[in-house]
């Protein structure tokens, strides 16, 4: 079983190097303040200066609405997926547009959506007249929604696909209608494949900050936008960290909210 | 288990050969050959292509050309030292901040030839006074951009015309906190290198009002939006207004005359250089007018070489946009390098605009 201690010891190499070493980093970085001196006044500042407020605030917001829009899309596609034919095809088109960068997608969507765009052409075409479709937090959400979405379909895909089709049958032969059976069966046993969708959307939609300038006009801001610009423009990486260190501590927090609560009660 | 193995050392296997690789690679241009590449760090689409093949085969140097795209990002690289660049291309502000952290050579007039070519305006500037340490390449300025389908030449005159509620939803601003925060204060008859927190708070007080017309908050992507007709006014840089202005006819560009920033890149030797007598060359060769005219048609930045500008196309060398009147000149301000205090001051002002 040496080989075994190998494989060991090369994963929690990797763990100390890409996952806990940055992540120290980070946390040390937060405390120190502009003038290079180690200080919690980064955090003061964050809950003190009412912008990093709303801005935590609204990266939640629009995070869960991304969410939102995903699953009442994904869901019944997912569903329906199980039951076609060919669901596997059906399923590589689906995940298909991943393997293609974000930024591109996003530059196609600028395209798409520009005064000139298709969308607008069809638009006056069926008389509506051209409308302002770019820097909207409607295009924002629907951009961001889109890129989302295979990730929540595969899991709940994966739910829907592994669900015992007799217990669906047993539940219609003891006299439950459609609806009675969905919500009673086949929705509690495919939570599992919800929750680790909304995991996997909602915390990277949390610190989106390409989509919020290139399609939002920089309308929206997020605890990305604010991470960036501490970066990159203020140079002030401590402040940065910190809101690093927020948005870690709210990804744990969401992780421990939806996350599986399996030992209790057994 | 056994395939968990091949797969295993085939990763490693993969892992070693591009180390190897990369180790060759670093080995051929670091040691052997440092004394015949000249590794130039510039700012995207910044220089006529032809030119670096022009000075290979003139001076026998191997140009390794890298881009960036904000003076931050360049001067973080130049800091860390992992490339040693021997000729960068820093804006004023960053030249300033580059000079007071040790970073830049100081340059030796006695090896240059040609610096008589460049116009006296453009030199000993207050961010290196006397030219020590940086010799100019191009310049421009700030100012608005509209289009004549929508908008009148009387209309824009002033920044404050920006605050006309006429314009609703109709301005696409450059994604900068010197800039916008800058803008305003002209508009209020200050200098845009201000640092009074009451003039700073009385500025984003009055930047809250242009909330309403702005439409969106964009860097480079403006150019492509303006040419689209997507917004009737923009505010930009010169060399972007006149990349606009190339693709659609009806851009205008202006200078508000009560005031707006100027701005200089100058060449640059990072403190970090290894070829100097290549970095020298490269001076040498873009202060020849000739090189220089050719990069400011190629580019369409104004060049501060007065030898040069002759040599342009007449329409290009009496264009108001590139090469603004003096009386227009003597209003512009430079940016000014500000403290880690005060720029965080600009940065979080414009940030709660950005959030309106």
């Amino acid at each position: 079983m040496k080989a075994k201690g190998l494989y060991f010891s090369s994963y929690v190499l990797w763990l100390l190097l890409f996952v806990l070493a940055p992540v120290a980093l980070i946390l040390y970085q937060s405390f120190i303040g502009i003038n290079g001196n180690f200080t919690i006044t980064n955090y003061e500042n964050f809950f003190k200066i009412g912008a990093y407020l709303r801005m935590t605030f609204n990266s939640v917001f629009y995070a869960g609405l991304i969410t939102l829009i995903t699953l009442l899309i994904s869901y019944p596609t997912a569903y329906f997926l199980t039951r076609t034919k060919y669901k596997q095809l059906w399923l590589m088109l689906i995940i298909l547009p991943t393997w293609i960068n974000i930024l591109l997608k996003a530059y196609a969507f600028i395209g798409i959506f520009s005064q000139a765009g298709p969308v607008n052409n069809s638009l006056e075409w069926l008389g509506l007249g051209s409308h302002q479709l770019l820097f909207t937090n409607t295009s924002f959400m629907l951009v961001a929604a889109y890129i989302e979405l295979p990730f929540m379909i595969l899991p709940i895909f994966n739910a829907i696909d592994e669900l015992d089709e007799s217990l669906v049958n047993v539940s219609r032969d003891l006299g439950a209608n459609k609806f009675q059976t969905f919500w009673n069966v086949t929705f509690p046993l495919t939570l599992n494949g919800i929750k680790s969708g909304v995991q996997v959307v909602f915390i990277p939609s949390l610190s989106l900050f390409m989509l919020t300038r290139l399609i939002g006009g920089n309308k929206v801001i997020t605890l990305g936008t604010a991470i960036e610009e501490n970066f990159l423009v203020t140079q002030d990486w401590g402040m940065g960290s910190t809101i690093g260190v927020i948005l870690i501590a709210a990804m744990i927090l969401i992780m421990f909210l939806t996350g599986e609560k399996k030992r209790r009660g057994r | 288990m056994k395939k968990i193995n091949i797969m295993f050392f085939g990763i490693i296997l993969i892992c070693l050969t591009l180390f190897i690789i990369s180790f060759e690679l670093e080995k051929d241009s670091s040691s052997g050959e440092s004394d015949k590449t000249v590794n130039i760090f510039n700012w995207g689409d910044y220089i006529d292509p032809k030119l670096i093949t022009k000075f290979e085969k003139q001076t026998g140097y191997k140009v390794s050309y890298e881009t960036f795209d904000s003076n931050e990002a360049m001067y973080t690289k130049i800091k860390q030292g992992g490339t040693a660049y021997d000729i960068a291309i820093p804006s004023d502000y960053t030249i300033k901040k580059m000079i007071d952290n040790h970073l830049l050579l100081p340059i030796d007039h006695s090896k240059l030839k040609g610096l008589g070519n460049i116009d006296s305006k453009f030199l000993n500037l207050p961010f290196d006074p006397g030219n020590k340490y940086s010799l100019p390449y191009f310049w421009g300025t700030l100012g608005i951009i509209y289009n004549d389908k929508y908008v009148k030449a009387s209309e824009v005159k002033h920044w404050d015309d920006l605050w006309n509620p006429r314009f609703k939803n109709s301005i696409m601003l450059i994604d900068g906190a010197r800039e916008v925060m800058g803008l305003t204060l002209n508009s209020q008859g200050k200098s845009v290198n201000d640092t009074n927190v009451k003039d700073l708070q009385a500025a984003y007080e009055k930047l809250k009002k242009l909330s309403p017309n702005v439409k969106a908050i964009l860097a480079d992507e403006i150019k492509v939006y303006m040419a689209q007709d997507e917004a009737p006014l923009a505010v930009s840089y010169s060399g972007e207004a006149m990349e606009m202005m190339d693709n659609n006819k009806h851009l205008h560009y202006i200078i508000p005359e009560e005031g707006s920033n100027i701005w200089f890149d100058n060449m640059v030797i990072p403190r970090t250089a290894k070829n100097i007598k290549g970095a020298y060359a490269f001076l040498n060769f873009m202060l020849e007018p000739k090189n220089a005219a050719q990069n400011a048609e190629y580019v369409a930045y104004a060049t501060p070489n007065k030898a040069a500008k002759k040599m342009l196309p007449k329409s290009m060398q009496d264009d108001k946009v590139m090469y603004p009147t003096n009386k227009t000149i003597s209003h512009l301000e430079v940016y000014d390098a500000l403290s880690q205090k005060n720029l965080s001051k600009y940065n979080d002002l414009f940030l709660q605009f950005k959030m309106h």
